[in-house]
């Protein structure tokens, strides 16, 4: 298969990424498709940033505004960040635990396609009449009024895309839990899967609220139903409630991974053993409990009572000891290391007093009563691209720098890393420091335009400086990328040559089927441990076998699809029940013929059986030194 | 019929050993099922009765509990070993939805 695929044409590369159930090319797509919706969420930055540069400003228009907002949020969250997160848990995770493959290939690329479809459902609003404007919070009161369809695209094109997540989360819990290779206990797991585990845990808990919230949503937008509507009997409030029972766990679901990321780069870059290894572990998961007890302090001007908020504050407040934890074990990891400054350990080393200053003014939204002057306020705006941008971007930056060789075979340009950092780093403070004052002079979230002399305009203008900093460091970033791509330079597998764990052993980019022979672990950092007493190579844990391979297949693209042109029937039968079925006739069959393509195709999943196929031994032994895909 | 229902695929494994735990394994189950049928009953008669309401919905919630204790352990193996992370993952979730309908039954709707 993959060895004899040297010479293919671009149509069979094509067909193969659409058919694709290897984790690695499914890494390269989440990569891929990450990275566009990235570009797309940051021409939008851009695009608020410039009608903020200066007062009064018309650059666009107030409701083209709107849209613009809403749109970077929910495509920076939901499809780039969240992604390229997967992009990293795909490629390394599988890896780092000794494993062949995911446990559910077949899902794996189910999960990826459903997120890809429901991405470009949400994006094509853009072209068909208008994106949605209510905020990526798309709250209730706001969102069931909005006229036109933006606000379907959103419930239609999450809901989708959720599905994906939901189903990719599972696939990882279940491999995380049994597809570790011999030796591969708990406690000896690489950091990166363990944020892998325990944001997994957190998909697998905090999707399902957005699922119901969505649900309840697309009723009371698409079919009659007054779920929301405080005039029908309804409570607007449940919506909020929903979403942020979602909302809160989520910032950890993107934040945990980039922790995970960061724990694997500064023991790498330290030369030393993760300090406080244990404390990290225990850390995680505390983060992962409490994350599920503090989503009312998004709420605390809604008047839930002051018993609530309080409750609420402190136990956001309790937040802080485990990340506190987490900060000053990654510090002590430093200490008395022999440290080199590559590009993801120049990130790393950031993103510490970064993400530091973004918990802080945290920990300051916390408490209720101070919080009745920040809400919405540019301080929030502050905080959270404080912990988003100097904690998940960072990280994601920092990922790929460090992933980049294991995944493609190639090392980025030094150089040009270390200018993209700069320029970022710089660009983020100088764009998101000065709104922490902003908002502290009064100036509110998510508005359009402000006036001339009300002391806003300098650090407007500042702010939108360094927007422009951050656009060239990710050009910069790009036209790196291409480049190395280009010169298509080769490294072997260890490039850095301080990899600590198992990832590190095998071919870079690994062999289609990892592991020839499942590699024995002996304690935390596996890798490490050999090269420390003189192996080249891990010790095998089992002999060379017979590998069970599981087949291509085209089904979940075609499912994903199915449920993607039904999207399109769901949202403009209302178009058609509004003209009292004058026009529109069409969506109601193609909402069922999308259903339809979903169902037989999940229908020929089931009854069809799929064996997979098996790599002989003999070709594996032949495949001696080669492996490379 | 004991040899069918051996769960092990070692032909090694006693015979008389497996024969003896699955009697356990059987015991377990018809007590539990009597218990089952007894809890079940008794709801029944607490409704027919005509209790109190304040009484009645806090025991049957109760008694629903016990149900689902009894069914995870005794008939889908929760009690036997290995169990560790579908327990965790159980926990987590009931004391996630826990906490959401607590907050639901305290702030949202009243």
């Amino acid at each position: 298969m993959s060895t004899v695929a040297q010479k293919q044409g671009f149509l069979a590369v094509l067909w193969d990424y659409l058919t694709t159930v290897d984790h690695k090319k499914i890494a390269i797509l989440y990569l891929a498709s990450g990275g566009f919706f990235f570009l797309v969420g940051g021409i939008e930055a851009m695009i608020i940033r410039i009608q903020l540069a200066v007062p009064d400003n018309n650059f666009v228009s107030a409701g083209l505004y709107n849209e613009i907002l809403t749109m970077h949020g929910t495509t920076m969250i939901f499809l780039a960040a969240m992604p390229l997160l997967f992009a990293f848990m795909n490629a390394v995770v599988p890896l780092q635990i000794g494993a062949r493959d995911v446990a559910f290939p077949f899902l794996n690329s189910l999960g990826f396609w459903l997120f890809f479809f429901g991405g470009i459902f949400l994006n094509l609003s853009w072209f068909l009449g208008g994106a949605p404007d209510a905020g990526w919070t798309s709250y209730a009161s706001l969102s069931i009024t909005s006229e036109g369809h933006g606000i379907d695209f959103y419930v239609l094109g999450l809901q989708i895309s959720g599905a994906g997540t939901l189903i990719a989360g599972i696939n990882f819990l279940v491999t995380i839990i049994n597809m570790r290779a011999p030796g591969m206990t708990y406690m000896r797991m690489p950091l990166f899967t363990w944020s892998t585990f325990v944001a997994s845990a957190l998909i697998l808990f905090a999707f399902p609220p957005l699922t119901v919230g969505l649900f309840l949503m697309m009723f009371d937008r698409m079919f009659g139903a007054n779920f929301f509507d405080v005039s029908m009997g309804g409570n607007t409030i449940i919506w909020e409630h929903l979403f942020w029972i979602f909302g809160h766990p989520e910032v950890y679901i993107l934040i945990l991974p980039a922790f995970g990321i960061f724990s694997e780069i500064f023991a790498t870059f330290s030369r030393k053993r993760l300090f406080g290894y244990a404390a990290m572990v225990f850390a995680t998961v505390l983060i992962g409990f409490l994350g599920f007890m503090v989503w009312a302090h998004h709420m605390f001007t809604v008047g839930l009572g002051p018993t609530a908020n309080a409750i609420f504050a402190v136990a956001t407040m309790a937040i802080a000891v485990p990340t506190g934890v987490k900060i000053f074990n990654w510090m002590l990891t430093m200490w008395g290391g022999s440290i080199v400054f590559t590009t993801p350990m120049l990130y790393a080393v950031a993103f510490i007093p970064s993400f530091t200053a973004g918990g802080v003014t945290g920990v300051m939204l916390a408490s209720a009563a101070a919080d009745y002057q920040y809400h919405d306020t540019y301080f929030v705006v502050a905080h959270f691209h404080y912990v988003i941008v100097g904690g998940v971007v960072l990280g994601l930056l920092a990922g790929t720098h460090f992933y980049w060789p294991k995944m493609f075979g190639t090392m980025l340009n030094e150089f040009l890393g270390k200018i993209t950092f700069w320029l970022f780093l710089i660009g983020f403070h100088a764009t998101f420091f000065v709104q922490h004052f902003l908002g502290l002079m009064g100036m509110p979230r998510r508005i359009w335009k402000f006036l001339d002399g009300q002391g806003l305009n300098l650090f407007n203008l500042i702010s939108t400086i360094g927007a422009v900093f951050m656009a060239v460091a990710v050009l910069v970033l790009v036209y790196n990328i291409i480049i190395t791509q280009i010169k298509n330079v080769r490294v072997g597998n260890d490039p850095w040559g301080d990899g600590r764990t198992l990832e590190w052993a095998i071919a870079s980019p690994p062999p289609f089927y990892n592991f020839k022979q499942l590699p024995l672990v002996r304690g935390l950092d596996p890798y490490w441990i050999e090269k420390m007493e003189g192996n080249t190579k891990m010790t095998p844990a089992e002999p060379v076998g017979d590998i069970h391979m599981p087949n291509n297949s085209f089904i979940p693209f075609v499912m994903s699809l199915g449920l993607f042109i039904a999207a399109f029937g769901a949202m403009y039968q209302v178009d058609w029940r509004a003209s009292d079925g004058e026009s529109f006739v069409w969506a109601i069959p193609v909402l069922i013929i999308g259903m339809l393509i979903t169902i037989g195709s999940m229908a020929v999943r089931s009854l069809k059986d799929d064996h997979g196929y098996h790599i002989h031994k003999e070709d594996l032994l032949n495949d001696d030194e080669g492996g490379r895909d | 019929m004991a040899t069918q229902q051996s769960t092990s695929a070692n032909p090694k494994v006693n015979y008389e050993y497996r024969r003896k735990k699955a009697a356990e394994e059987m015991r377990k189950h018809v007590t539990s099922f009597a218990l089952m049928i007894f809890v079940t009953l008794i709801a029944f008669i607490m409704v027919l009765a005509g209790f109190d309401k304040t009484f009645v919905y806090p025991v049957l919630l109760a008694l629903a509990a016990l149900q689902v204790v009894l069914q995870l352990y005794y008939f889908m193996h929760m009690s036997h070993k290995g169990h560790g992370a579908a327990a965790l993952f159980l926990y987590s979730g009931a004391l996630v939805a826990f906490i959401t309908i607590l907050t639901f039954l305290t702030i949202v709707w009243w």
